[in-house]
């Protein structure tokens, strides 16, 4: 039986390459689709991996709640810094009235020069709580991250980034040592290892860099510097009065994460007269990088259903042409004991050879999916960049991810085209009067 | 005695949009093995018909039809199928090899659809070429060789089943008078072998050769006469 069918694709082969070229031509429609299909599958994982990454940065199960500065139309005619932003009172009123924030980390940031004897480093004093480790899946390379303790003392305790460390103290060990921060020196307590930037959030598009940090306990920061914060920026002052620059809400499940980021909403628009608050949802993104996703696949997927229709097709039509080519060669083997099934068998194993010989180049095709799309936004950025940035952010970064099982399935699609497409060719040809087909010129 | 084909009182009609036509009107036909007939007869006489009915490619719309001890009259397109593939052998006035195929694998055809496929078939199908002849030409393919040379491969397919008898419909139609004259050396020493043939032709020296002559009109026997000397 094995021999049979050895014999019979042998055969297959020997009469596909007495038309190479028609072969190879009608392969192309089926190495097409298979192609799409592994591509849609590995750029469909690229961007879910992506989002996950970015989700893994921010957590999935946090509310984040950023200040923004209004536009400055809103604030015209009035002299001085405006206050804006959501205050330590919001911050209360959300832990105390909303049972589904596990936790809140408040955060107060500030642009600010650190110095150490006669090196400086620009970086953000970051005012934070000892959640702020956790919640940031912050790792330690030295000393300790700050404590209950350093808060409830308002401690001159402070905890350098990896970038600031390494600038302020290039061969020592910073532990115990002291940065000066304007006015005030702080003792640092500890190190944490680098960490690298999440996506924008709230307002702001750009990444945010963590290397230059210096973390001090919040409560030190309100009572050293308070929410009058002046920055000396190329000659000229510039004051703000921000309470918080950010609250991250822990949510004690995912699924209250989107309720109560509605609650948080509703709890902060009484207060506020304008939109000088943002809320980030993680999850958000999520559902954002599943649609994109979605729509993806469904498009790519569109791609590949048509052009698979279309290959099996032209093998249809090819196959079709090839039995009344070859009806005497039926007619013949008929007479010397063909039976219909064994008829069909050979017509089919030609179609599954074309199919089979589309899907593994298909495959092969798909396999050079990283570097073709790599090369494609190359050229567009190259030549388009402004389309370029017009592209959702997942599609302009996303980096294909080949999925094993895809090789498998994309084959399986190939051979069952192959069998669907060439089945009524096949059926076709063995139910030719073999008297007639004899006769056949 | 035995016999490769009986036939009894066959008859077959084709239906066609303008009547009825009887191609055979009651055809008696006894074959026994080692026969050599020669079935003769104008256009129109029937001769196709009967050898698509012995042949195992037809059905008949009366009458009944034994090859060797088997009742093929109603048997079914597999069965037929398999009949033809063990105990037919064909050849044909256009040689009807496959083009695509080399002699070798030409003869092997009729064995492929008996899913015999083994190192002893292959050797059996040496032999045969060498038999008719073409022991060198084995990996030739069916256009590099003369009509006469396709001929003699088709005669060795015919044979690679050991059929109960071969099938000739106007073996030498497409040949010359020498090659006629070679072929049907052939299928006499064939024949003086044991092997039973039934042959269609309507050229009279061609049917002189055999040792029994059926002439058809009409549908039916008109004679059926042994060849003097033989």
């Amino acid at each position: 039986m094995l021999l049979l069918w050895v014999r019979t694709l042998q055969l297959g082969v020997k009469s596909l390459s007495l038309h190479l070229m028609r072969s190879l031509l009608t392969v192309l429609g089926i190495f097409i689709g298979i192609a799409s299909v592994i591509w849609l599958l590995a750029i469909g994982e690229g961007i879910s991996r992506k989002a996950q990454e970015q989700i893994e940065g921010l957590g999935a199960n946090n509310v984040i709640v950023r200040s923004i500065e209004p536009p400055s139309e809103t604030t015209e005619g009035i002299r001085g810094p405006v206050p804006y932003g959501i205050t330590r009172a919001d911050y209360e009123r959300m832990m105390a009235t909303i049972p589904t924030i596990e936790r809140g980390l408040p955060i107060r940031e500030i642009r600010r020069r650190f110095g150490r004897g006669g090196r400086l480093v620009d970086g953000r004093l970051v005012g934070c709580t000892p959640e702020y480790f956790e919640v940031n899946r912050l790792d330690m390379a030295r000393g300790r991250f700050l404590t209950d303790a350093d808060m409830r003392t308002k401690a001159n305790h402070c905890v350098l980034a990896a970038g600031t460390a390494e600038r302020l103290f290039p061969l020592d060990d910073p532990i115990g040592q002291s940065v000066r921060v304007e006015e005030t020196f702080y003792r640092v307590v500890g190190v944490t290892r680098p960490r690298s930037p999440t996506s924008g959030i709230g307002g702001s598009l750009a990444g945010q860099d963590f290397n230059f940090d210096v973390y001090i306990p919040i409560s030190t920061l309100w009572s050293r510097i308070g929410d009058h914060v002046i920055t000396r920026r190329s000659g000229s002052f510039e004051g703000e009065v921000v309470e918080l620059s950010q609250a991250t809400l822990r949510i004690d499940k995912v699924e209250h994460v989107m309720e109560t980021a509605d609650l948080v909403r509703e709890t902060l628009r009484p207060h506020h007269r304008t939109e000088d608050y943002g809320i980030t949802v993680p999850l958000e993104l999520l559902e954002q990088a599943r649609t994109t996703r979605m729509m993806f696949i469904l498009f790519m997927g569109l791609i590949a259903a048509i052009s698979l229709v279309v290959g099996g097709i032209g093998i249809m039509n090819i196959m079709l042409a090839t039995v009344t080519e070859r009806t005497r060669e039926i007619g013949i083997r008929r007479a010397l004991g063909a039976k219909r099934r064994d008829i069909i068998r050979q017509f089919l194993a030609e179609t599954v050879l074309l199919s089979v010989f589309g899907g593994m180049t298909g495959v092969l095709g798909g396999l050079l999916c990283g570097p073709v799309s790599r090369g494609i936004r190359w050229a567009l950025d190259a030549a388009a960049p402004d389309v370029m940035e017009q592209l959702p952010e997942v599609i302009q970064a996303v980096d294909p991810i080949i999925v094993p099982w895809s090789i498998p399935l994309a084959l399986a699609i190939a051979v069952s085209i192959g069998i669907a497409f060439g089945l009524y060719p096949a059926v076709r040809a063995a139910k030719m009067d073999p008297i007639e087909a004899l006769r056949h010129e | 005695m035995q016999y490769a084909a009986r036939c009894e009182a066959l008859t077959r009609e084709y239906h066609l949009d303008g009547g009825t036509v009887r191609a055979l009107r009651g055809v008696d036909l006894d074959v026994p093995a080692g026969d050599f007939v020669a079935i003769m007869g104008a256009s129109g006489s029937g001769k196709s018909t009967l050898l698509n009915l012995v042949g195992c490619l037809d059905h008949p719309t009366s009458g009944r039809i034994r090859l060797g001890e088997e009742d093929i009259t109603r048997a079914d397109d597999d069965r037929l199928s398999e009949i033809r593939a063990s105990s037919i052998g064909f050849v044909f006035q256009s040689y009807n090899l496959i083009p695509q195929l080399t002699v070798l694998e030409n003869i092997e055809v009729p064995l492929y659809y008996q899913g015999k496929l083994g190192a002893t078939d292959r050797n059996r199908c040496r032999e045969l070429a060498d038999q008719v002849g073409l022991g060198d030409r084995l990996g030739h393919r069916p256009t590099q060789l003369s009509g006469g040379q396709q001929q003699r491969v088709a005669i060795a397919r015919s044979l690679v089943n050991d059929p109960y008898f071969m099938l000739a419909d106007e073996p030498t139609g497409n040949l010359d008078s020498a090659t006629t004259e070679d072929i049907l050396n052939l299928i006499d020493s064939l024949n003086r072998e044991g092997k039973t043939i039934i042959m269609v032709t309507h050229e009279p020296d061609v049917g002189r050769r055999a040792k029994r002559i059926v002439r058809l009109r009409d549908g039916m026997v008109q004679s059926d006469e042994r060849v003097g000397d033989r």
